[in-house]
């Protein structure tokens, strides 16, 4: 069976790269600034953030902006990654009910293809650092984990979350509230100290997210890095693979039935 | 006596119909707590076997509804039978509802590329015929406009030229000999038969018994989801003759 899997997938590995093309031509297609909206739309919202958070609400630090940034990048990489999974089985129906393709390169290309605009994104993030005199330090090599980390956990969550959406459309409403609840549970413009030290800390520290965003943070910053939080984050994100593959594997052959 | 090319072992397929659709979380969890989740089977298929040999052309015959199109996607690969197995040998170029797989968003040549790769088609085997595939669906004008600009015609002519770009061993065709002007079903045909005389195996469904008898040295006829005859197709042209009287 698994060599039939790899079989499989090394006939389809130019669709799978035709279909992250197609997603990341496609979505700026038509506007004027094309790609280069993957830097000016995290810029903006940094901005806004930075303004909101920091100045109105009396936060002084300099580095701010870049402590946004890193939270902001991150959650939005897996917030778009795992939507765009979630309805990747219902957006190409009318092609999985009349051609024979492996299913799950649909979300998988969703993923990989929100993926490559995060790391073209990262470009602010290093410009917009030096420009606040954060220099790069040893520790930046850490970086590494955290970014690999993102990708296996949005994988997993997305193909989680890909497979029941076929069956239940109130999924696409409730995992939008989900994220909502998420983003707040992810420390990104605020300082988790005072929520670390308080009775709450589980609501960071248990959020696999965090784990991943405050490791990638201080390979920015240059302090090392929080190994308990990267092997939980680490393992949280394979087991989610584990489960999303299995129930996508399992359920595949109805989705053809209900879209 | 020439090789297997395609076996189909006792098949059938199961739809359930279900009474009301439970698309929502909310119902769903209410009905099955009330255990009334309720089915309505229908059997599409049931029990088909049969066995072409490398070359041989099947013509599968039918009304509305017998489960032809059914019958050509399990093969395809696109349904999982409920029960039986199908063994396919050689390459597989399904002509089932051309362009599928486009994007309405993208150019005709994305398109190429886009289509070709869902066929399971190599970048650069799809680079090397591109001139010819542009060249046989005379869109050379329109080939980067966004595909959501074109007529029904032409999207039909470039999804054809697609499919049959690559040399199958087995070609499914579901009454797609109707593509485009007459000037362009003229040359599919041409192209059709080309195949034909490399040694393809064919599986063909039509309503047309006319088609049928030119085309296939082998038929079946289907209904409602049970093979009811299955040979030479000069026998089975005549059973089908009687029962559509």
């Amino acid at each position: 069976m698994v060599r039939r899997a790899i079989a499989g997938f090394k006939k389809y590995r130019y669709l799978l790269m035709e279909l992250v093309k197609k997603g990341i031509t496609l979505k700026y297609r038509r506007s004027y600034l094309g790609l280069i909206w993957t830097l000016i739309e995290p810029l903006l919202t940094m901005v806004v953030l930075t303004v909101v958070f920091g100045t109105l609400l009396g936060n002084k630090e300099t580095t701010f902006p870049v402590y946004i940034l890193c939270g902001r990048l991150l959650y939005s990489m897996f917030s778009s990654a795992t939507t765009g999974a979630m309805k990747a089985i219902r957006a190409n129906g009318a092609m999985i009910k009349k051609v024979y393709v492996p299913k799950y390169l649909y979300p998988l290309s969703s993923v990989l293809f929100n993926y490559v605009i995060f790391l073209l994104s990262l470009i602010v993030l290093f410009v917009v650092a030096l420009a606040l005199k954060i220099r790069p330090t040893i520790y930046l090599l850490q970086g590494i984990v955290p970014m690999i980390t993102i990708l296996l956990l949005s994988l997993g969550v997305g193909m989680i979350l890909g497979t029941f959406s076929v069956f239940f459309r109130d999924l696409e409403y409730l995992w939008n509230v989900a994220l909502m609840l998420i983003m707040y549970m992810c420390a990104i413009f605020y300082y988790p100290e005072r929520l670390l030290t308080s009775g709450y800390s589980y609501v960071l520290k248990y959020n696999p997210l965090y784990c991943i965003i405050a490791n990638f943070r201080s390979a920015v910053f240059g302090e090392p890095m929080n190994i308990e939080y990267a092997i939980y984050a680490f393992v949280f994100s394979l087991v989610s693979i584990v489960i999303g593959f299995g129930v996508f594997y399992k359920e595949q052959d109805k989705f053809v039935l209900h879209i | 006596m020439g090789k297997t090319a395609l076996k189909v072992d006792d098949v059938s397929i199961r739809f359930n119909l279900s009474r009301e659709k439970n698309d929502s979380l909310k119902e769903y969890v209410i009905k099955f707590l009330k255990r009334e989740i309720q089915y309505d089977e229908f059997w599409a298929l049931r029990n088909i076997s049969f066995e072409l040999k490398k070359g041989e052309r099947l013509g599968i015959l039918g009304l509305n509804g017998a489960g032809k199109s059914t019958l050509l996607k399990i093969i395809a690969g696109v349904y999982k039978p409920s029960s039986g197995t199908v063994e396919r040998h050689g390459k597989i170029a399904p002509l089932l509802e051309l362009g599928a797989g486009f994007d309405p968003q993208y150019t005709g040549s994305e398109n190429i590329f886009l289509y070709g790769s869902v066929l399971g088609l190599s970048r650069q085997f799809l680079e090397s015929k591109y001139d010819e595939i542009v060249e046989f669906s005379e869109l050379q004008k329109f080939i980067d406009v966004p595909l959501k600009n074109y007529s029904s015609g032409m999207k039909a002519r470039l999804g054809f030229s697609i499919a049959t770009v690559v040399e199958p061993d087995i070609l499914i065709l579901d009454e797609v000999l109707s593509v485009g002007d007459a000037k362009f079903r003229k040359k599919s045909e041409r192209r059709v038969m080309e195949m034909f005389d490399k040694g393809v195996t064919v599986l063909f469904v039509s309503h047309s018994l006319d088609q049928v008898e030119m085309l296939c040295d082998k038929a079946m006829i289907l209904d409602h989801g049970q093979m009811i005859a299955y040979g030479d197709t000069d026998k089975v042209a005549r059973v089908y003759e009687k029962k559509t009287l």
